[in-house]
């Protein structure tokens, strides 16, 4: 859970440094799109409604940092990131970047169905930034990544989609860049294929680096991102902690929704409570471990402090798989009499909880409720930590149980009797 | 490889451009697409090099036919089968260019949008693409023209400067009417007929000489009567009279010279004008 990039020697050096970007789009009230309009009304003034895209942004992004941009549908956000990507042009403002920048705004732009994917990885390389000689060197690294080897000559038109997507993703690996722009689109659908993603994600970041993560999933922008920025009606609401930014941004979306429904009963409403000191697994024997053998218990060792004074608190530890299911919850209160931390008390969350879950990759969650004022609860997710649960055996369902279930073939005299 | 200790100077990011990316980046994408598209025109079908000659084979043959039979123009000028089918593979390739670069940019729609793709390439590629066309077929002229009886003279040399001519008159046009395009969707239409109407004010299917004076002046000021005729005193006929002289002087050329330069800077002015906005058009 190392959230820091600051290492010994100060902070890691600017890569990209955005000063006072602004964007807006003028809507014509009554679009003119043939010349045949322009030459009937030749002196009509053409009436605009301006739409303020971006106001005035300025950010920096460090070298090797996981950096989240976060926002509502029509915030800024994706404006802000084809800015970043130099496919729109800003109104006013710069950007100045170190390095080379590949922009995944969606997998596979650019490949030509009519094509060989040996042309296209070549095409797609120099798309991405590369030198032609650097796309063609790299040309076998990438279908060997791909596993598509036997298939380099083949049309992208006689690819499956799970081929193509294979293809789009070792372009992608490869071309190396030292920053890289990511949409959320590549993290959603396939979850497999998402979590491959993010693992390489991880790779890239530990190799310094530095990624830029576009997204409206705060459970992504807290998992992921070391730091982020929060875009709200164009304009930079909240840069720092992505916990910050999550919060900040439930907040924004309960304060729309709750204009359309007031007053049903107990509301749930994000806050911040808590924070993550230390999220452990062990072994039997008390050693930290990373990962879980199918069947062994998992034994956890959760360290929370407070934020601000709970009266009350409740914690809710949540074990979610790839698919979003929460496989199980346990609902806890503090023990021992105690009833309320003060801001930086911490409390200690541990034990053994029996393991049915099949193999696969899971999420530890925990919640922080309190009840608030008018009946109303305080919540705030924290994202503990994933982990594995390895194992040879049903991977089928959700969970596997313990179950004396047997077949047995019916002997036909036993029919008759 | 940008090696194990990268440059972490920040430079400035200009945003999209004709040429974004920077010239290296543009040009090696240009003969990429360019190269790939040929060889899918070429190799993908069976029949493909011989259904791009098949076009103005027929055409020419048509022609042939209603102009030496119907009306009888071409009975009068020297070499007048191999003139014409010299001049329509010529004209075609400016007609078959122009007129696939109007939508270019919108077909490559998905790229303009999610990437940094240097605008200015994607006509280009259309131009180059139909250039590489245009020299196939020309093989197949000069292969008419020296079974026509013609011989070779040392003129010949000089006609990749006329061809160099069309090439960026070409390029003009097509950067004019696909940044025009995204913003003024008639463009198209306008574009096919004016096209039409270049071809039958071009000499194309007459030679200049068979124009009668009052429309000759029209002629005149359109730049591929000058750039067919150097073609025409070059390759096929070292006797016809050269642009100059069918223009009757040089100072009745000028006009033909500067519409020529005029399309060439009104074309970067505009597309370096459009280029950054093309994605908000789509």
């Amino acid at each position: 859970m190392e959230r820091s990039v600051v290492k010994e020697g100060g902070p890691a050096p600017v890569v990209i440094e955005a000063r006072g970007l602004q964007k807006s789009f003028r809507v014509p009230e009554h679009r003119i799109d043939t010349l045949k309009e322009r030459a009937a009304h030749p002196f009509r003034r053409m009436e605009y409604r301006e739409l303020h895209a971006l106001r005035s942004v300025s950010f920096d992004v460090h070298k090797g940092e996981f950096f989240g941009i976060a926002g509502q549908n029509g915030s800024g956000k994706s404006t802000l990131l084809k800015i970043l990507a130099s496919i729109y042009r800003a109104d006013a403002g710069r950007i100045r970047m170190a390095g080379r920048l590949a922009p995944f705004i969606e997998l596979g732009v650019g490949f030509n169905q009519e094509l060989s994917a040996r042309e296209n990885v070549v095409i797609n390389g120099v798309l991405m930034g590369l030198s032609k000689r650097d796309a063609r060197s790299r040309l076998d690294a990438v279908l060997d990544f791909a596993e598509l080897q036997d298939f380099a000559e083949l049309k992208l038109k006689n690819y499956s989609s799970g081929m193509l997507v294979r293809l789009a993703f070792a372009v992608m690996v490869q071309a190396d860049a030292d920053i890289m722009l990511v949409d959320e689109v590549l993290a959603v659908g396939d979850m497999a294929f998402a979590q491959k993603c993010m693992d390489v994600f991880y790779e890239k970041r530990d190799a310094g680096k530095t990624i830029v993560l576009v997204s409206h999933d705060m459970g992504a922008i807290q998992s992921l991102c070391h730091r982020a920025m929060l875009i709200h009606d164009a304009e930079l609401a909240y840069i720092g902690e992505p916990e910050e930014v999550a919060m900040r941004y439930y907040r924004l979306n309960f304060a729309e929704a709750g204009v359309e429904g007031p007053g049903r009963g107990a509301a749930a409403v994000p806050d911040i409570n808590a924070r993550v000191v230390e999220a452990r697994l062990e072994d039997d024997a008390g050693q930290p471990i990373e990962n879980v053998a199918q069947g062994a218990p998992i034994v956890l060792d959760l360290l929370i402090e407070a934020r601000r004074e709970l009266v009350d608190p409740v914690f809710v530890i949540q074990v979610m798989n790839v698919d979003s299911v929460v496989v199980f919850s346990l609902t806890r209160t503090l023990g021992s009499g105690t009833r309320e931390l003060a801001a930086g008390d911490r409390v200690r969350i541990s034990g053994r909880i029996e393991n049915s879950l099949v193999p696969g990759k899971y999420f530890l969650d925990c919640w922080v409720r309190r009840p608030r004022e008018h009946g109303d609860l305080a919540v705030q997710g924290l994202r503990l930590r994933d982990f594995v649960v390895y194992g040879t055996g049903e991977r089928e369902g959700v969970v596997s149980v313990n179950a004396e279930v047997e077949v047995e073939a019916v002997p036909e005299q036993a029919r008759r009797a | 490889m940008s090696g194990d200790t990268p440059d972490l100077t920040l430079r400035e990011v200009p945003g999209p451009s004709a040429l974004g990316g920077g010239w290296r980046r543009s040009l090696e994408l240009l003969s990429l697409i360019a190269v790939a598209d040929f060889k899918k025109a070429y190799f993908g079908t069976a029949l493909g090099y011989l259904w791009s000659i098949a076009r103005p084979l027929m055409l020419f043959g048509v022609l042939l036919a209603v102009f030496t039979q119907v009306f009888r123009i071409g009975s009068d000028v020297p070499n007048y089968p191999v003139l014409l089918l010299f001049n329509i593979v010529l004209f075609g390739f400016f007609q078959e260019a122009t007129i696939t670069a109007v939508t270019s940019i919108v077909t490559q729609e998905s790229v303009v949008r999610k990437t940094q793709f240097p605008r200015l390439v994607i006509p280009l590629a259309v131009v180059l693409t139909t250039l590489f066309n245009l020299g196939l077929n020309l093989v197949v002229v000069f292969i008419f023209i020296l079974a026509w009886g013609i011989d070779p003279t040392w003129t010949w040399l000089l006609f990749p400067l006329a061809l160099g001519l069309l090439f960026v008159l070409t390029t003009a046009v097509s950067m004019i009417v696909s940044s025009l395009y995204p913003r003024f969707r008639d463009t198209a239409i306008l574009w096919s007929v004016a096209a039409t109407v270049l071809f039958y004010a071009s000499p194309v299917l007459y030679p200049t000489s068979a124009v009668p004076e009052t429309l000759g002046d029209i002629l005149q000021l359109n730049p591929f009567t000058p750039l067919l005729e150097l073609a025409r005193l070059w390759v096929i006929d070292p006797t016809a009279p050269g642009p100059i002289e069918a223009a009757g002087g040089f100072v009745h050329l000028l006009p033909a010279i500067a519409i020529y330069l005029a399309t060439c800077v009104f074309a970067v002015w505009t597309f370096r004008r459009e280029a950054p906005r093309i994605a908000e058009q789509l």
